[in-house]
Parts: structure tokens; C-alpha cells; sequence
């Protein structure tokens, strides 16, 4: 068959798109109809084809609109982004038709059919997402075990911190150094202190009651602050010209880097008090959060190193030639150029880091991802589990996604080269 | 006049490859050197061994009554007495240029700030480009950075400023605009070694010329006499060659 009757010109223009528009309208009505009314206006036809034919009346009409410089911008956008080719045009569809059939179900899921009120699981009529599960235990998700009235400390303690990190922000540059030493080296141990009591008239919350999205918090914080500087060591290390520091460095990042965190925990929980004399005892959060900052250190090592070797050599030549000493040409020259330019690597290395945190459930400790286990399991809120991970990812994903735009947003500001 | 840098029977091998052989070389105070040759004769080595950014394997140098070995312990003293000009700029990207001059005198001399701020401005206007001092080194053109290279190194006041092709990464229109502030400098009696195919400069600034080729200086002399009658053949070809 000839096609070149097919393409429209200048006079017959609106003829081909009003009935290819015809033809995509029938294309999606029947989309429509089938998977909210269940029913076939092609049923007349053989099985197979009446299952294709949307498809068939979205291709044909896509093909009779695809015009060049037609003249209209809107069908010209159309054309460009969508409609480019037979293919791509076949690439829309499925993409307009799935979104047809699998959004409205989701939605139903979430928010139409999905119950809020009520305190029980018998609340819930099982049509959608039962969110009262989620209601009702959002204290434990947030607190873990922590006694309900203790909880003022976490926020306290949590609170404080944003306040800080957000003065950080917006008070003059030269006081800015001052909050941000105090954030790190300060701040941590006052918020321990805090949340864990002993002294001041506060009452002794051992960790092992502690957990959920505070948790969660904790030790992503603890690991992200402290993994970096070590991260940083090493890397320089294992470009030392001193063989006694680089082999240290490579085999302690090749020893970090070779195991599975899960392990490295477990080794953290069961058998390091082996090697601790009788009597000494290590706190169990204190031990996997050193375990997960040394492994996620080994993986800041190299990602720093990457941009040590991206620096070309003349740098490191300019900053000799100024009289600068090793470690004041690493720390004004070298690491701000290094750091600035693997910030996509350290913020992966973060994100990896906050999603490891709920693999401390070997060890006993219940962040966020391990509470909504454990409040599966509860004889009452049996079945749960799809509303309870959902939460869990949503909120993970929420706290990645601030991160990851942060990342963005901190590259951009550094960004000084034309 | 007395001597500043000495090299006594220098040797240096990468690997195998021997890239100077026995040089020896007297600088006085105040004095212009020109360095030309072809590519690979050793120039640029030659002045990196006098900082140490190159080690030399074999021989002495001693620069400001000090000798350079590995054995060095304030490598970064004599170092910061050396001022040098690289070919391909390398001015501190993440700084602004203004930045890029008082970073040095700060924190290597320990100067109060505001001095080295003064000093770096003087040094900014000496090269004419002080009106840029808050840009980055990503937003001037080549001939810019180069100054602003050198204004840099004038920063930490050396007593010798070594220039390693300080022009051959440039367009040929900045060319003028770096050589008149170098030339500036050695007006104002500053020790200069200079790697160079500027001949122009040359002919204007040095005091002596040295010509190398295969990491050995063939010919060494008085400027004057290196372009009139040199007196080597394979100082005659070069010359022949480039001018």
C-alpha cells in the first residue's frame, strides 16, 4: 500500500487531525471503559484483536497527527516530545495506558478505600490500606521502646538539633564556624547524654530500649559525622608515600570493604566481648555504631581518593611551590577541590548509610524498618505488613530524597568554575 | 654580586632515561637567566630540581646558602623563598583570586590578614589586574590567570622567581600583556631563571642564555654574544630554527 496518501499537506491539515485525534479519543475511551467499567465496546471482534485494539486506534491516529511545522505549537510539542517516530509513539501509549489502569487502583489503595478512623484492626474493612495500624503505633515507630514519659527528651534532644542546624543557615558568616564546631563536637555528646540520662535527675534509658525513626536518626547522624573524617584519613593514607601508613590504610579499607555489614554487626554483638577482658562491658549501640561508621569509613576512603586523583598534579606542584607543607596543602588546596568534586559519591555513601541502619536488627536494636516488624508480628495486628513497609519506605524515602537534594543544592553553591 | 643558587655536577634519571647530565650552574643575585632549548632537553626539570619538585638523584644544589637533598628539613622555608610560574597556570580553582594571593602569606608567613591583603592588592595592581580580584580563575582569560599566577607568587616576597614556559599555554595576543609584567619584575631587580621560547624577552631581559639540549647545557653565555656569534652548531641550527 502506498502511505504517501496518508500524509497530510497544507489543505487537508485539519481533516488529518481531527480524525486522528478521533481516533486516539476511541483508542483511550476504550482503555477507559475496560478497566473501570469492565466493558468491551469491541467484544464483537476476535478476542485477541479486540484486546489490542486501543493500541491499534492510538498508533493510527498518532501517525495521522504527526505533521512537521504544522504550524500549531501545541501539536508541534505533541509531535517532538512524544511522537518523534512509529516507536516512540508506541512508547506513549503503553506509557498513557498503564498509568490509566494501575494509578486509579493505587490511589484507591492509599487514600479512597483505605480506613483512618478507629483504634483496632477490626476498624478496618480490608478494602484498602488500614492506616490505623500506622495510627496506632506511630508512637512506637517514632520512640521505639522508649518509656512514653521520657519521650521530651528525644524531642528535646531532636528539636535543638534542627534549631541549631537551622541557625547554622541564617546567622552571620563568622559566627557560623562557631555553631557548626559546636554541632560536631559538642552537640552529639549533650544529645547522648539527654537521651540516655544516668545523671541530672534524669532516669537511665538503656539503649536497648531505644529505637524506631529516633533511632533511625541517631545512628545514621553518629555514622554520618564520624565515617566522613575517617573516611578522609584514610584516603590520604593510602596515597602515603610512607609504606607503614599505606599498607595500613589498603588493608584496613580492603578488610572493611570485603565483608558484609551484617557480618561486621554480628562479629560487633557476639564476638568482640570475647576479646574484652571480664568486667568490661561495651554498650551495644556504641559498638555498632562504631562498626557501622569504620565500614561505611572504608567506603568514604574511596570515594575521597577518587577526587584526590581527579586533582591534577599541577595543584599539588602550585601549593609546594607556596611553601606549604603536607598538610597544610591538603587541607587549603587539595581536600576543598577533592570533597567538592565526589559530593555525588559522599552523598551515595550517606544514603547507602541511612538505608544500611535497619540491619542493626541482628543485634537486637529496633530502628524504624525493625519496628514495623515487630509491630507485624503483634497477635492483634496481624497482616499489616504491606501498610507497615509501605510507611517504612515512605519515610526512608522521604529522608533520602531531603538528602539527595541537599547534595544538589551544596554543588551547585560550591560550584565556582565557569 | 654573590651567589644564590649554585648546581655542582647535577645528574637526574626518570627510570632509565637520564634527564639531566652534569649540569652545573652559578646564579648571582639579581641575575637573568634564559633557559631555551627543544622539548625534552631537560629546561623544565632543570629549574623544578632547584625547588625540589623534581628530586635529583646525584650532585648538589644549593640554593641561598642552603643545600637541597632529601635530607632537607625546612624544604618548605627555601621553598617559600622561590617563587614560581607554572606553564599551565595552576591558580587554586575553588578561590577567588584575591584568595588565591593572601592563602600563602597566611598561613605559611603567618600574616595578620589584613597585611596580606594589602600585600596581594600591590601585587594584583604591579600585574594590572587588580580590578578582577574578586572573580574566580575559571572567569578571566589566560593572560589574566598568568598574571594573577605571578602576582601570587610575588606574594610570598622570594628572592628568586623561577618561570617554567610561562607562555606557551597562552594565546598569542596575551602573550604581550604576561612578558611586560615580567619584564617589569626583572626591571625591578628581581633573581629570575626563565624557561622560555620568547626570544624577544630574551634579547630584553637576560643577562646570560643557556641552551640545552639531551639534559646537558650546550652553551652558556652572555646574551649578547649567544645571538651574535654562538658557538656551538647545534646552538646555530636551534637559533636558526626559531628566530
Amino acid at each position: 500500500m502506498n502511505l504517501s496518501i496518508l500524509k497530510a499537506d497544507k489543505k487537508n491539515l485539519n481533516t488529518f487531525i481531527t480524525i486522528g485525534s478521533v481516533l486516539i479519543f476511541i483508542g483511550l475511551i476504550d482503555i477507559i471503559l475496560s478497566s473501570f467499567l469492565s466493558t468491551n465496546i469491541t467484544a464483537f471482534l476476535p478476542d485477541k484483536i479486540s484486546y489490542l485494539t486501543p493500541l491499534l486506534f492510538g498508533l493510527f491516529g498518532l501517525y495521522l497527527i504527526r505533521i512537521e511545522f504544522s504550524g500549531n505549537k501545541l501539536l508541534d510539542k505533541v509531535n517532538t516530545n512524544f511522537n518523534s517516530s512509529n516507536f516512540n509513539a508506541l512508547l506513549t501509549l503503553l506509557v498513557i495506558f498503564a498509568l490509566i489502569k494501575y494509578i486509579p487502583p493505587l490511589l484507591n489503595w492509599f487514600v479512597f478505600d483505605a480506613n483512618f478512623a478507629g483504634n483496632t484492626k477490626e476498624d478496618c474493612t480490608g478494602d484498602g490500606a488500614c492506616w490505623v495500624f500506622v495510627k496506632v503505633w506511630l508512637n512506637r515507630f517514632v520512640y521505639g521502646l522508649y518509656p512514653d514519659t521520657e519521650q521530651w527528651r528525644i524531642n528535646t534532644a531532636f528539636l535543638t538539633l534542627f534549631l541549631l542546624v537551622g541557625a547554622s543557615f541564617f546567622v552571620p558568616q563568622r559566627y557560623k564556624k562557631y555553631i557548626i564546631i559546636f554541632l560536631l563536637f559538642v552537640y552529639p555528646i549533650i544529645g547522648l547524654k539527654l537521651i540516655s540520662g544516668g545523671d541530672f535527675g534524669l532516669k537511665y534509658v538503656e539503649t536497648g530500649a531505644w529505637g524506631g525513626l529516633s533511632l533511625t536518626f541517631i545512628v545514621s547522624a553518629f555514622a554520618l559525622i564520624l565515617c566522613f573524617p575517617i573516611g578522609t584519613i584514610l584516603a590520604l593514607g593510602r596515597r602515603s608515600k610512607l609504606p607503614a601508613i599505606r599498607y595500613t590504610s589498603i588493608g584496613f579499607i580492603e578488610l572493611w570493604r570485603g565483608v558484609p555489614l551484617i557480618t561486621v554487626l554480628f562479629m560487633s554483638a557476639v564476638m568482640f566481648p570475647m576479646f574484652l577482658p571480664d568486667g568490661t562491658y561495651v554498650d551495644k549501640l556504641i559498638r555498632v555504631l562504631i562498626a557501622i561508621t569504620l565500614f561505611e569509613a572504608a567506603y568514604m576512603a574511596e570515594v575521597v581518593r577518587g577526587g584526590l586523583q581527579a586533582l591534577p598534579k599541577g595543584q599539588y606542584e602550585a601549593a609546594k611551590s607556596l611553601g606549604m607543607g603536607y598538610w597544610k596543602m591538603h587541607f587549603l588546596i587539595i581536600l576543598p577541590q577533592a570533597l567538592k568534586l565526589v559530593i555525588p559519591g559522599i552523598a551515595n555513601t550517606f544514603l547507602a548509610l541511612v538505608k544500611d541502619t535497619p540491619l542493626i536488627f541482628v543485634v537486637g536494636l529496633l530502628e524504624l524498618a525493625g519496628m514495623v516488624n515487630l509491630a507485624k508480628t503483634n497477635p492483634k495486628w496481624l497482616g499489616m505488613a504491606m501498610e507497615g513497609y509501605v510507611f517504612a519506605g515512605l519515610v526512608f524515602w522521604v529522608i533520602c530524597y531531603v538528602m539527595s537534594r541537599y547534595s544538589q543544592n551544596l554543588e551547585k553553591k560550591l560550584k565556582t568554575e565557569r | 654580586m654573590s651567589k644564590i643558587i649554585e648546581l655542582k655536577n647535577v645528574n637526574k634519571w626518570f627510570d632509565k632515561f637520564q634527564a639531566l647530565k652534569d649540569i652545573n650552574l652559578e646564579v648571582n643575585q639579581q641575575e637573568k637567566i634564559v633557559i631555551c632549548g627543544p622539548s625534552g632537553s631537560g629546561k623544565s626539570t632543570l629549574i623544578r630540581c632547584i625547588n625540589r619538585l623534581e628530586e635529583h638523584q646525584d650532585g648538589q644544589i644549593i640554593v641561598d646558602g642552603k643545600e637541597i637533598s632529601e635530607n632537607t628539613k625546612d624544604l618548605e622555608k627555601i621553598r617559600a623563598e622561590v617563587g614560581m610560574v607554572f606553564q599551565q597556570f595552576n591558580l587554586f580553582p575553588h578561590l577567588s583570586i584575591l584568595d588565591n594571593c593572601t592563602l600563602a602569606p597566611i598561613w605559611v608567613k603567618k600574616m595578620p590578614k589584613k597585611d596580606a591583603e594589602a600585600l596581594a592588592m600591590k601585587n594584583l595592581e604591579r600585574v594590572q589586574i587588580a580590578d578582577q580580584a574578586k572573580k574566580f580563575p575559571g572567569q578571566l582569560s589566560g593572560g589574566q590567570q598568568q598574571r594573577s599566577a605571578l602576582a601570587r607568587a610575588l606574594c610570598m616576597e622570594p628572592k628568586i622567581m623561577l618561570f617554567d614556559e610561562p607562555t606557551s599555554a597562552l594565546d598569542p595576543e596575551m602573550i604581550k600583556e604576561v612578558l611586560d609584567a615580567m619584564v617589569d619584575l626583572a626591571k625591578a631587580g628581581m633573581t629570575m631563571i626563565v624557561v622560555t621560547h620568547e626570544m624577544g624577552f630574551a634579547k630584553e631581559v637576560a643577562d646570560n642564555m643557556i641552551f640545552m639540549d639531551e639534559g646537558k647545557i650546550v652553551e652558556k653565555a652572555k646574551t649578547k654574544d649567544f645571538f651574535e656569534n654562538p658557538k656551538s652548531d647545534r646552538t646555530k641550527l636551534f637559533l636558526s630554527q626559531i628566530l
